[in-house]
């Protein structure tokens, strides 16, 4: 394909595109697991025998952000957003919405047209505008979009060494976890001596808490093959692997077909666009190892070996896949890229902070309503996403902290609300950005708890190759266990913290180096709950099972039998219509008569 | 039990690879490891140990650095797994809305430790880092199915309708 004929195919499928007014653009990534798929069917179905196939397009696309409604689907041209529909519900949105244009009030939870307020409103969709509207099974919705004609451009128009130029001055920041400048790792793999280079897509994803890859893979996958091809063309690889987690299906499957259609058009493969330029692309599933996320480890994995980190020097950039310079960027740093050349890199700085720029995607999870990802500019206060975006604390509970960065991150405080987000910020209150997971927590999650089970992450996932990591944390998960067992001593804490230090200094790989950070944050904003655990014996969020104890309340215990009948040691004892008494020398503190209980009489303290 | 393993899915899996996946001997270049075994897997379901001497005899691979792989791995199975496979995460979401309880009553209803398979063969039980499905937390997922925002009875009813072969 010539860029001439790129031009001609993506007005030609934009003008058919035109033809159709009204669509229904559906879900079915991540959707998919609260049924999405039945829906298009159903759908399918209800057009077709109102005869309206031929006016109303079907589109399933990728993910449109607010999760906590799934399954969601989007109406066009009005813009609306319906959560939770089911295939009960189809009926009445063709026959209301589609044919009459009414709004179902039920089913409405948002539109794509907000300004400045609400879930979609308040964010800024740059890279994650492509999914939910494009069918990432399709490339010439891609094309339609937009995708390759950037590249097109840039091999018109610039150099490898404009592209780098562009890129740093961006300023962007990889969004994998560390931080570096793109532009700048992208220098060094440049300049590098050596003619086989190669380029990797880190689609390793996991950080628990973070599926903004995910996302993007699912459901825009052109837009990354884009990025690669710019980046390859930038440090002058013709080679390149995506390493992407085996625990996505829907990811491999939606990425495997992008990178086939993209060689059966000529976007990758020999003299891509007639440029000159050569590049392939190879998927390598991964094998569940979370350390492969770590560079020089996901190296060795490609390389076929066991996935262990090695000492840097020297860099990828200098010796990496094979001894040859290779570039690694992370999933969403790549999706980033054709935004850039587009725009250019100057204004692309235009949004953000000082130190960060471009926007930044966050997974949003745990104890807040709306669940899902957002997209929001670098600088924007953790108050906003969580309650202007987050909509608040559900239950009527209060926030106690949020927890960013996962395993390697830390967890951020009430006090910390109003800190603008960027790459500094964060690091400064003792977090990191991370790969972009926000869990938050409300009072009912005890950080002593927190900060065990990180650990216990940790050492489940530690290669073992290191010392500090593989000793260092197991002694301090062996501490915490203590502690939130109720055997917690005096001393504790400083022993804690030594080796949090030791730990951190002497690691080999980012993944031990930053291990600590979960239990020093928690250890410096939430002091007093770990001298509650070890000093009061006492756990006020109600979560450390061996701190708690279960008593019935006689005035409201109706001698039902639930709880003796569910409970698994048999700690209860009481006739029916009697009141029931729990035995504290057999109770196991498991919770189950708190469960059943219909009346409220279970008490916990 | 033992039962005989065929080796001809595994000599047609060393057949299809690619020749740029080989060395100039014919043999099989080592970064390719990990695909073949996942390839083989798939074939059997688990990586058997006689399949692994074969592979490492004509694909030119140490056994030794075969085994120090697959040890290395997570998703690398020695031993035969069940029909089905629960996964239950472990991610930080999950754990928040307390996910670990939902893994303790799967663990409690086919009366197996995490990483085991039941006695009939039905389940295998294991727990992963994360689904990537924060939003539907607490989130199991039995082979390639998603169950999600679940409550202990939730599980038990689920795991009910598999045992009962109605899923």
């Amino acid at each position: 394909m010539t860029p001439g004929e790129l031009l001609k195919l993506k007005d030609k499928i934009r003008t058919e595109k035109k033809e159709i007014k009204q669509s229904i653009s559906i879900c079915t990534t991540g959707c998919r697991a609260s049924g999405a798929l039945n829906l298009v069917e159903k759908f399918n179905d209800v057009l077709k025998a109102r005869d309206l196939t031929d006016d109303v397009a079907i589109v399933e696309t990728g993910c449109h952000g607010k999760c906590s409604q799934a399954p969601l689907i989007r109406l066009e041209p009005e813009g609306y957003y319906y959560g939770k529909v089911k295939t009960a519900d189809i009926e009445e949105i063709v026959e209301k919405s589609i044919i009459a244009g009414e709004k179902i009030d039920r089913l409405y939870t948002g539109t794509s047209r907000e300004k400045e307020s609400g879930f979609f409103g308040h964010q800024k969709k740059d890279i994650l505008l492509g999914c939910g509207i494009v069918d990432p099974k399709k490339i010439e919705d891609a094309i339609a979009f937009g995708t390759y004609s950037h590249t097109s451009k840039m091999f018109e128009t610039m150099s490898p060494e404009k592209v780098i130029d562009e890129v740093l001055q961006s300023g962007l920041k990889g969004r994998g976890g560390a931080g570096f400048p793109t532009g700048m790792k992208w220098k060094f793999c440049h300049d590098a001596p050596g003619d086989e280079k190669y380029l990797i897509c880190n689609a390793d994803e996991g950080d628990p808490g973070a599926f903004m890859d995910r996302a993007l893979l699912e459901g825009s996958p052109h837009q990354i093959i884009e990025g690669m091809i710019m980046a390859a063309y930038a440090i002058g690889a013709e080679e390149g692997f995506i390493y992407v987690r085996a625990e996505y299906p829907i990811a491999v499957e939606h990425i495997t077909l992008a990178v086939k259609q993209a060689e059966e058009y000529g976007f990758l493969g020999e003299d891509i666009l007639g440029s000159g330029f050569s590049f392939r692309i190879t998927i390598r599933k991964g094998a569940g190892a979370f350390v492969c996320g770590e560079e020089t480890a996901l190296i060795a994995s490609l390389e076929g070996k066991r996935g262990m980190p090695r000492s840097r020097p020297p860099f990828p950039a200098n010796s990496g896949y094979m001894g040859k310079p290779t570039n690694i960027n992370n999933v969403e740093t790549l999706a980033n890229i054709p935004l850039i050349l587009e725009k250019s890199g100057e204004k692309y700085s235009s949004v953000g902070t000082e130190n960060s720029k471009g926007t930044k995607i966050f997974a949003l999870a745990g104890k807040v309503t709306n669940t899902g990802l957002v997209e929001v500019p670098m600088g924007i206060s953790l108050r906003e996403i969580i309650y202007d975006i987050g909509e608040g604390i559900p239950d009527g509970r209060k926030f106690k902290a949020a927890q960013m960065g996962g395993p390697s991150g830390g967890c951020v405080p009430e006090e910390y609300l109003d800190l603008p987000i960027d790459y500094e910020s964060l690091k400064q209150v003792g977090a990191i950005m991370g790969s972009g997971g926000l869990i938050v927590m409300d009072d009912s999650s005890c950080m002593v708890d927190m900060a065990l089970y990180f650990l216990d992450f940790i050492q489940k996932e530690s290669c073992g190759k290191c010392v500090p990591c593989r000793v260092g944390t197991r002694h301090m998960k062996d501490i915490l266990t203590r502690i939130c067992e109720g055997k917690g001593e005096d001393g504790d804490i400083e022993k804690l913290e030594e080796l949090a230090v030791t730990v951190k200094s002497s690691s080999l790989c980012a993944m031990g180096q930053t291990a600590p950070n979960p239990v020093l944050t928690t250890l410096k904003y939430f002091r007093k709950e770990y001298e509650e655990h070890i000093y009061e014996k006492k756990c006020t969020a109600k979560t450390c099972r061996e701190l708690l104890s279960y008593r019935i309340i006689e005035e409201n215990c109706t001698g039902c039998t639930v709880c003796k009948k569910n409970c698994p040691v048999a700690a209860i004892t009481g006739e029916r219509k009697e009141i029931h008494i729990i035995n504290r020398d057999r109770c196991t503190a498991c919770g189950k008569c708190f469960e059943v209980c219909r009346f409220q009489s279970v008490e916990v303290s | 039990m033992f039962t005989e393993v065929n080796l001809d899915p595994a000599a047609k899996i060393l057949d299809q690879i690619v020749l740029s996946e080989k060395l100039k001997n014919g043999k099989i270049k080592a970064a390719y490891l990990i695909p073949l075994l996942q390839d083989i897997q798939e074939e059997y379901g688990y990586l058997p140990r006689k399949v692994l001497e074969y592979i490492s005899e004509e694909g030119g691979i140490p056994l030794s650095r075969i085994f120090g792989v697959i040890t290395f791995y997570e998703q690398f199975y020695l031993e035969p797994q069940g029909k089905h496979t629960i996964k239950c995460c472990r991610g930080t979401a999950c754990h928040v809305k307390e996910g670990f309880k939902i893994a303790s009553t799967i663990s409690e209803l086919l009366n197996i430790n995490e990483g085991e398979t039941t006695e009939d063969g039905l389940f295998t039980f294991e727990t992963v880092a994360c689904l990537g499905t924060c939003f539907l937390a607490p989130v199991v997922m039995i082979d390639d199915q998603y169950f999600g925002n679940l409550t202990n009875s939730e599980i038990s009813k689920i795991i009910k309708r598999y045992k009962e072969g109605d899923i």
